[in-house]
């Protein structure tokens, strides 16, 4: 049984499908694995048993009748705590939405229930998706399977965790920096941030809603695809969802083939800063693909340089007005209403107890850069920045089908090493948020492990808006070759739990 | 404080205004959801995740609430934006469920615009339009236990979001110069014309005694002769046409009453008191406030088509103002008269009873002579009176008929009036129908010529205009329910 942890998605979904295997049983395979391992990862906040089985008795039951199964009918998935599901906790790893039962599912956990994916539970996550570590959860850090005392990355640790400690192989995190990417990078596994408006945000409790965009996360880049278009598409419920048909993903992945493809090497995502085995890993990975038949370039994107702080003012502005209904009236923490307070101080205790320092430290600096007097030269100056880091990608791509560069400059950092360093943390997304300034897709996936500590090294590309499908050919592709070189997927290098 | 009074402060200074109209669309949903704004439903039972601002909820634009604000934009000769885009206005208040009202900011979409309003003896006075841009409504508290209804000194407050997410579209002057002593009658006939215009646009029934349509009046005064503007207080959610003319003027005499004091106006807001026309200060207003506008990033940008546009302008019902010209012409009144007619409020109720198949001086005459007496007595509008416009068009058929004289016409109205019924119903249970039965009215005729010997016999000399005498003592004797004009013919008869 312990082999049904093991199968990919998609393996998962075809051993269901042929009747190998019922949906009951590899729900509680996993079910029992995370029983058995996340007191140590903490991968999840809430497990979901109950509706886990009662999801996977209706896949039987389907295919009992002999009802047409959908292609992820079955396989169990881990959901980032951060889009709402009807019933089940919501908490955005907050204390401030402790307890709190959402009346509605997010558009993206309807798709996912109306594809009978089997959704396990709820994932840990930084505060309100926000950090590059996991460690600014209220309910405690997750623990990156390949050293439990190093982060899993963030802000979506513990659904890249649930996958590397095989909780589940399937997992949904959203990227507003860089939340999907990087904890993949890290953990070793595969991470995707679809084109902005591609995945619907109705009932992904936004941080910043012009860059958030929830993302398929899995263990191979296949099963990425699969899951991606299960949860692509429009939303009319999502003003700023993308009304045209979803790139075929899929076939993309399996087409093994990337000759005459022109990829581009991102210059400015080198140099100070960046790990040797991290750099190591990415320039294998450049000849890697000089042998599958690409042709690869060095391109310049010069405003990339200004991504990082453009973001840390347009993220924060966003979020500053975002969070200001958590405010005690309607749901979530109360503190304070002992009946003599008014209601504005009830609401001020509230935030000051249920918010954490990041959090309070994000909405602060958002505050700031939006008021009066210096709207202009802050979240102003971001939105140029933002514009001129378009056109830096819109050139890029006359030239080129994708881009690429190391998702992350560095390993997994051990948990606590840039707790008290804001920087050092935010240097962490340095490779990966000009994609959420400019709205394209992006992928993460393992290239290797870094020689000075035996951790995984993530290979990013980045492909135009809509243009989905290209990361899927490039990854599909570098995936295979890698995992033919080593005679294993990178994965079964990882340490027993 | 004793005021100056309204003369002596207009003597010294000069009114400049601003007002601020909320309108609420009459629209079937809300700005931002599906939920329904029916007015009257149990608290808080038409809302969801989306009005209730529930942690990942998104907004989606009421395209019904996009082209209503057009139409009012090009009704009142605005230009309309190309491009534009819903701004958040960020504030915390337990009503907003958010906590920034989803509104627009540097990009209305309406702008640049202008009302032609009559004012009393018909002058006609400009009032230019800034913008107008569309927005949501908040939710309603209701504070319990304090003495004044205000959260101040309230034990608990109630919230009730029906109303959040109403689309609203917020109507803002440019500052009104030059109205002099005639400013609060400017202001009361801009908000009467406006609230003219959205009724005929159909976009809201604009009941301001039901919220539907809502004004702040800003205003400021400075020393006659001068160019710069004072400071300028705030009062808001003024609701009646009568209330916005009279916090203008208690607003200019307040004003004046400090500035000649030698003091400063603070700028706050006012709070209007409905029972002595006064307003006490709200909250200070020093600019410091700071709504952190930002552009709405979960919307997309409105960018209307041309096409669109002019196809909405071609749609346009006829106005208030060319209706109003229109309907002069049609009913034959001077200026003076319509103007009268204007004053009463009387245009709709005349219109209706036309409608309904009376001549328009029969209509115009019920109207604004018995109805608009017993209106002016009870206090109440014209249009309240218990009354229908085709029952008044029932009346003057029955008189056309020759059923009804005049004064049993009257008789008949005060019955309706009276809740008596249907004209038709008054008339069979009061007995009032014109006595035409030739007999009868013979025999009336027959002693009255009895009675008035010396009178007939100077008709039969040929004195026919001493008939009067004669047909007054028939009317008296049938209880005026004769037809004159058959007396005064079988009189003359019998005498020739």
């Amino acid at each position: 049984m312990t082999d049904l942890i093991k199968y990919t998605a998609a393996e998962t979904a075809s051993a269901i499908a042929k009747g190998e295997v019922s949906a009951v049983e590899v729900a509680q395979a996993h079910l029992d694995r995370i029983n058995a391992v996340d007191k140590k990862v903490n991968a999840f906040l809430h497990v979901d048993s109950e509706g886990a089985l009662a999801a996977a008795r209706k896949v039987d039951d389907k295919r009992a009748k002999g009802e047409q199964l959908s292609p992820l009918a079955g396989v169990p998935l881990a959901l980032k705590d951060v889009f709402t599901t009807k019933g089940i906790p919501t908490t955005c790893g907050s204390k401030m939405l402790e307890g709190w039962i959402p009346p509605y599912d997010a558009t993206l956990t309807r798709r996912l229930k109306d594809a009978d994916v089997v959704i396990l539970g709820k994932t840990n996550m930084d505060e309100f998706a926000m950090g590059s570590s996991t460690e600014n959860s209220a309910y405690g850090p997750t623990g990156n399977p390949w050293d439990l005392t190093r982060i899993p990355g963030g802000s979506g640790g513990g659904s890249a965790a649930a996958l590397a400690a095989f909780e589940a192989p399937l997992a949904i995190g959203t990227d507003t920096g860089g939340s999907i990417r990087q904890p993949g990078a890290v953990t070793g596994t595969v991470g995707v941030k679809p084109t902005y408006g591609s995945v619907s945000r109705y009932g992904l409790v936004a941080f910043s809603s012009s860059l958030d965009q929830g993302g398929p996360c899995a263990r191979t880049v296949l099963d990425a695809a699969l899951l991606h278009e299960a949860i692509a598409g429009h939303d009319p419920l999502d003003s700023t969802s993308i009304d045209a048909p979803v790139p075929a993903v899929v076939e993309a992945a399996k087409m093994r083939d990337i000759r005459g493809m022109r990829i581009g090497i991102v210059k400015e995502f080198a140099g100070e800063g960046y790990q040797a085995g991290v750099m190591q890993r990415f320039n294998e990975s450049v000849e890697l693909l000089r042998e599958l038949g690409a042709e690869v370039v060095e391109v310049s994107c010069p405003s990339f340089t200004l991504a990082l702080p453009a973001y840390y003012l347009i993220a924060p502005s966003e979020c500053s007005s975002n969070l200001a209904r958590f405010d005690a009236m309607r749901y979530g923490l109360r503190v304070g209403d002992d009946g003599t307070r008014s209601a504005e101080q009830v609401t001020a205790l509230t935030r000051e107890a249920g918010f954490g320092d990041e959090v309070k430290r994000r909405i602060i600096l958002g505050t700031y850069a939006l008021s009066s007097g210096y709207y202009d030269a802050y979240y102003g100056s971001a939105q140029k920045v933002r514009t001129l880091i378009s056109r830096d990608f819109d050139a890029a791509f006359a030239g080129v089908d994708v881009l690429i560069s190391p998702t992350t400059p560095t390993t997994a950092f051990p948990i606590g090493e840039r707790a008290d360093d804001p920087m050092a943390m935010y240097l962490a997304d340095l490779c990966t948020i000009p994609s959420n300034l400019a709205g394209n897709a992006a992928m993460s996936l393992p290239c290797g492990l870094a020689p000075e500590d035996n951790l995984p090294v993530g290979l990013q590309i980045i492909a135009p808006a809509m243009a989905d499908d290209r990361l899927y050919r490039v990854g599909g592709a570098v995936e295979a070759a890698l995992n033919d070189k080593w005679g294993h997927t990178l994965l079964e290098e990882a340490p027993a739990l | 404080m004793s005021l100056v009074s309204y003369e002596e402060a207009l003597a010294s200074y000069d009114p400049v205004m601003g007002l601020e109209v909320h309108v609420e669309l009459g629209t079937k949903t809300k700005m931002f959801c599906g939920c329904s704004t029916e007015l009257g439903a149990e608290p808080n039972s038409q809302t969801c995740p989306t009005c209730l601002g529930l942690p990942g909820s998104l907004p989606v634009v009421n395209a019904v609430g996009v082209e209503s604000a057009i139409r009012i934009g090009l009704a009142l000769n605005c230009e309309i934006a190309e491009w534009c885009r819903f701004a958040r206005k960020n504030y915390f208040y337990p009503d907003m469920p958010k906590n920034f009202q989803t509104s627009q900011y540097d990009e209305p979409i309406a702008f640049n615009g202008y009302l032609d309003v009559q004012l009393e003896d018909g002058e006609v006075f400009r009032v230019e339009i800034e913008r107008a841009h569309m927005e949501e409504d908040t939710g309603k508290s209701t504070h319990i236990g304090g003495a004044t209804g205000r959260i101040h000194g309230a034990e608990y407050s109630l919230l009730d979001y029906n109303r959040a997410g109403i689309p609203l579209i917020e109507i803002v002057t440019k500052p009104i110069e030059g109205a002099g002593h005639r400013a609060p009658e400017v202001a009361k006939a801009y908000v009467a014309e406006l609230r003219e215009l959205i009724k005929a646009l159909g976009v809201s029934e604009a009941r301001m005694d039901k919220g539907q349509m809502r004004c702040d009046v800003n205003l400021s005064l400075r020393p006659n002769g001068t160019e710069k503007f004072g400071t300028r207080s705030e009062t808001k959610n003024v609701n009646s046409l009568r209330s916005v003319e009279r916090a203008a003027r208690f607003e200019i005499m307040r004003h004046a009453t400090v500035l000649t004091d030698g003091g400063t106006i603070i700028q706050e807001t006012r709070h209007f008191h409905e029972e002595d026309g006064s307003t006490t200060s709200g909250r200070i207003k020093d600019n410091a406030e700071d709504y952190r506008y930002f552009p709405e990033p979960d919307l997309v940008p409105v960018a209307p088509a041309r096409e669109w546009v002019e196809e909405l302008r071609a749609g346009l019902p006829e106005l208030p103002r060319v209706r109003r010209a229109r309907l002069q012409a049609e009913w034959g009144l001077n200026d003076q008269d319509m103007q009268s007619v204007l004053n009463a409020g009387a245009v709709e109720s005349i219109s209706e009873t036309i409608a309904a198949g009376a001549p328009a001086d029969q209509a115009r005459k019920w109207w604004m002579g018995e109805l608009a007496r017993r209106a002016n007595e009870t206090g109440t509008e014209l249009s309240e009176q218990p009354i229908t416009p085709a029952q008044v068009a029932r009346v003057c058929a029955l008189v056309a008929e020759g059923k009804l004289n005049d004064k049993l016409a009257r008789q008949v109205i005060e019955g309706v009036l009276a809740g008596e019924g249907e004209p038709d119903q008054v008339v069979e249970k009061r007995g009032l129908a014109v006595v035409s039965d030739d007999s009868a009215l013979g025999a009336a005729v027959d002693q009255a010529i009895a009675d008035n010997p010396d009178v007939a016999a100077k008709i039969r000399d040929g004195k026919v205009q001493a008939v009067g005498a004669l047909v007054g003592a028939v009317m008296k004797a049938t209880r005026g329910q004769a037809d004159a004009a058959k007396v005064k013919d079988l009189i003359l008869e019998k005498l020739a």
